[in-house]
């Protein structure tokens, strides 16, 4: 095991692939997605992550979808810009 | 280079100036009176375009995600007019089938689909670019979120 982690660091120029990699950035993937973000990092598969992803991804899209409805619908009813200032300054607080 | 999966205040705040000048624009653009149905669903459609893209914009070229989603931006609105009547036509015939290929697909080739640029990157690539995109998207919609929330006022 040790001898392909330095296999993999010699041939750094070669993009060769080490599992070790792999495990890290899936493991860093389950760190985002807020369904498995407090389970134990040896207890999801990979399997899982990658389904969880997609899932999460997809719920993301239709999020987007359903907020340009409402966008759409709430932009006919106001009249200024003078709104925009105050978003843009209540975003910077957060 | 910034850490790939903390999104800063920068991009927010690039994300959120473009896609607000833009909503702007599509008020001032529109009819006077209460637009009809038709137009409610072009201009839903041009929002969710409008902030996709001003997301993308914000990241900029660094990320491959973005640049692929800023193409395929541009080259769908090139070739809208052309392929409109076409897509409509097939597009009952196309979702069948995909709801057949997705139970075969393995879970990569998934993933492939849904990030932007997907297709191209071998899976180290892959899961980093998911990451950056993940996060983004969790931006744009908490963004979004918060300026329908203050024009609901």
């Amino acid at each position: 095991m040790s001898s392909r982690r330095s296999r993999s660091r010699q041939s750094s120029g070669v993009s060769r692939i080490s599992d070790d990699q792999i495990i890290d950035l899936v493991s860093k993937l389950q760190q985002l997605i807020p369904e498995l973000r407090n389970r134990g990092s040896d207890k999801v598969s990979a399997s899982k992550v990658l389904q969880e992803t997609c899932n999460y991804i997809r719920n993301l899209h239709r999020e987007v979808d359903d907020l340009s409805d409402r966008l759409s619908q709430l932009l006919a009813s106001t009249d200024s810009d003078s709104a925009q200032a105050a978003i843009i300054r209540s975003l910077l607080m957060d | 280079m910034t850490s790939i999966y903390q999104i800063n205040s920068a991009t927010r705040i690039r994300f959120a100036r473009r896609f607000l000048i833009s909503l702007s624009r599509m008020r001032r653009a529109s009819t006077l009176g209460p637009p009809s149905d038709e137009e409610i669903r072009t201009r839903t459609r041009r929002i969710r375009i409008v902030s996709y893209s001003s997301m993308a914009f914000a990241v900029g070229s660094s990320r491959a995600w973005s640049r692929a989603l800023v193409l395929k931006i541009r080259n769908r609105a090139r070739f809208r007019g052309i392929l409109r009547n076409k897509c409509l036509a097939s597009k009952k015939k196309r979702v069948i089938k995909r709801h057949k290929v997705s139970r075969e697909m393995s879970k990569t080739d998934m993933l492939r689909r849904l990030v932007p640029g997907g297709a191209g990157m071998g899976i180290c690539g892959l899961l980093e670019e998911t990451a950056h995109y993940m996060t983004c998207l969790a931006t744009q919609v908490k963004v979004m979120q918060s300026i329908a929330d203050h024009y609901s006022k």
